[in-house]
């Protein structure tokens, strides 16, 4: 029986991880998670920190709804889940409040974004529901990567052309100011984050033409 | 089984239910002390922070018994009702100011050091946009004039309202006065960028009126309680 079992990291396995970073895209191709993608990318801290825990929480809600996906009923399927990631989002939330209070702080109401971001309902529903668990988990960390990486794109744009600094550290030298250059502060509002969305979405279609819808 | 009965998705639920509340009840309970703990330092730093004293989650207890020499409560009249240091500190101020001006506890910290001298820190309390916003207010040994201030908040816009913790709008209130030259309470006006040159005002926060409004009515509220404290020469 052991020739039938499916190696860990296969490579249908492996394009679980891949696909999602590319091709598969949540943000720029499946369009989900807009919303937040728009909130946290003003720099790129926040912009990490969510990413990240969107990972622990689509990873972990992935696995526990495959794990339950035979005995869930279909009709309460969506309150299920809801139960589920609100549950993992207050433990993280709690978790983070007993042993990081900085990081807690700076999250504050980021934590609560995540519960509303679609990607992770969209992935539950997609995926886990019809998945084993080990799939499931890479479909989260997969899926959770690829929102990070467009998330950390958007706001090292944002934070570089809107504050003149990456990591709240400055880069753009004073030299530069006091020639008349200035911050351009339309960067900082939500509106340049879906432009910036947008160009990206727009780069990567021109480079991948099968990706253009007809 | 079958998954489909209404039996069985209303024992699913329920069960789920019961479940993940005992999960996070129990987790809530275990870490309970730890969160306490964490916020009984942050309060201390933050008091700390109103008289420009910077510490560390690890030193702000040590700090906090080093330079706060003394902690009372008065009442509106500016008698002092107690001067237990723990007592003072637990004074929650969400509870004391739903109560009737004359029975609020009123907190006051004393801080003194050698280089800089005494002043006083009086914590204040109001709403903001979204949640409560919070802060401490440091007066020199005239008792009129602001040392330092920090502020802080629950959940106001990054970027707009949540820039009141933000030194740049803390800085500025360095000098300014409560009373006007006559002596009469005034607190601080909220002004449009030209508070710079008046020692009665502060600046608004560009995008956060609301929270800026509500800081504005929190000096108020809060400071005026203490007119009567502040006035009595010690």
């Amino acid at each position: 029986m052991m020739s039938d079992k499916e190696p860990l990291f296969s490579a249908k396995n492996r394009k679980l991880l891949t696909n999602p970073l590319g091709s598969d895209n949540p943000i720029t191709i499946q369009v989900l998670g807009i919303c937040s993608a728009l909130a946290v990318t003003a720099k790129l801290e926040p912009a990490i920190v969510m990413s990240i825990s969107v990972m622990a929480v689509l990873a972990l809600a992935n696995v526990i709804v495959s794990l339950l996906r035979n005995t869930i009923p279909s009709r309460i399927r969506i309150i299920v889940q809801l139960v589920i990631v609100a549950a993992l989002v207050i433990l993280v939330d709690q978790i983070l409040k007993a042993f990081a209070y900085d990081v807690s702080k700076q999250l504050s109401v980021f934590v609560g974004l995540i519960i509303t971001n679609c990607i992770i309902m969209g992935r539950l529903e997609a995926f886990a529901l019809g998945n084993k668990p080990w799939p499931a988990f890479l479909d989260g960390i997969g899926n959770a990567a690829g929102y990070g990486i467009i998330l950390v794109i958007v706001a090292f744009f944002r934070e570089l052309l809107g504050s003149g600094t990456l990591y709240g550290f400055k880069v753009i030298p004073q030299a530069f100011y006091d020639m008349g250059y200035q911050n351009n502060g339309l960067m900082i509002l939500p509106p340049m984050a879906l432009i910036t969305v947008g160009i990206i979405i727009w780069v990567q279609r021109s480079r991948n033409k099968s990706l253009i819808e007809s | 089984m079958n998954t489909q009965s209404n039996t069985y998705t209303f024992l699913y639920a329920a069960i789920m239910v019961v479940i993940v509340a005992a999960v996070l009840s129990f987790t809530s309970l275990t870490l309970k002390d730890r969160q306490n703990m964490n916020k009984e330092i942050e309060k201390k730093q933050n008091i700390l922070k109103a008289v420009n004293v910077t510490s560390t989650p690890a030193n702000a207890v040590e700090l906090f018994d080093k330079y706060i020499v003394e902690a009372i409560i008065v009442n509106s009249e500016g008698e002092v009702k107690s001067n237990d240091k723990a007592e003072t500190f637990k004074v929650d101020l969400k509870h004391e100011n739903k109560k009737d001006l004359s029975k609020r506890k009123l907190p006051v910290f004393v801080f003194n050091d050698t280089k800089v001298g005494k002043k006083l820190i009086i914590p204040v309390r109001g709403k903001g946009m979204w949640g409560p916003i919070w802060g401490f207010i440091s007066m020199e040994s005239d008792r009129k004039t602001i040392y330092g201030a920090t502020f802080d908040h629950k959940g106001e816009t990054p970027g707009l309202g949540a820039e009141i913790s933000k030194p740049e709008f803390q800085k500025p209130f360095t000098g300014k006065q409560i009373f006007d030259e006559s002596g009469v309470f005034t607190s601080l006006k909220l002004v449009k960028g030209t508070a710079s040159n008046n020692p009665h005002a502060f600046d608004a926060v560009s995008g956060g009126t609301v929270t800026s409004k509500g800081l504005e009515a929190m000096l108020q509220d809060n400071l005026s309680s203490y007119e009567k404290f502040l006035k009595s020469s010690k």
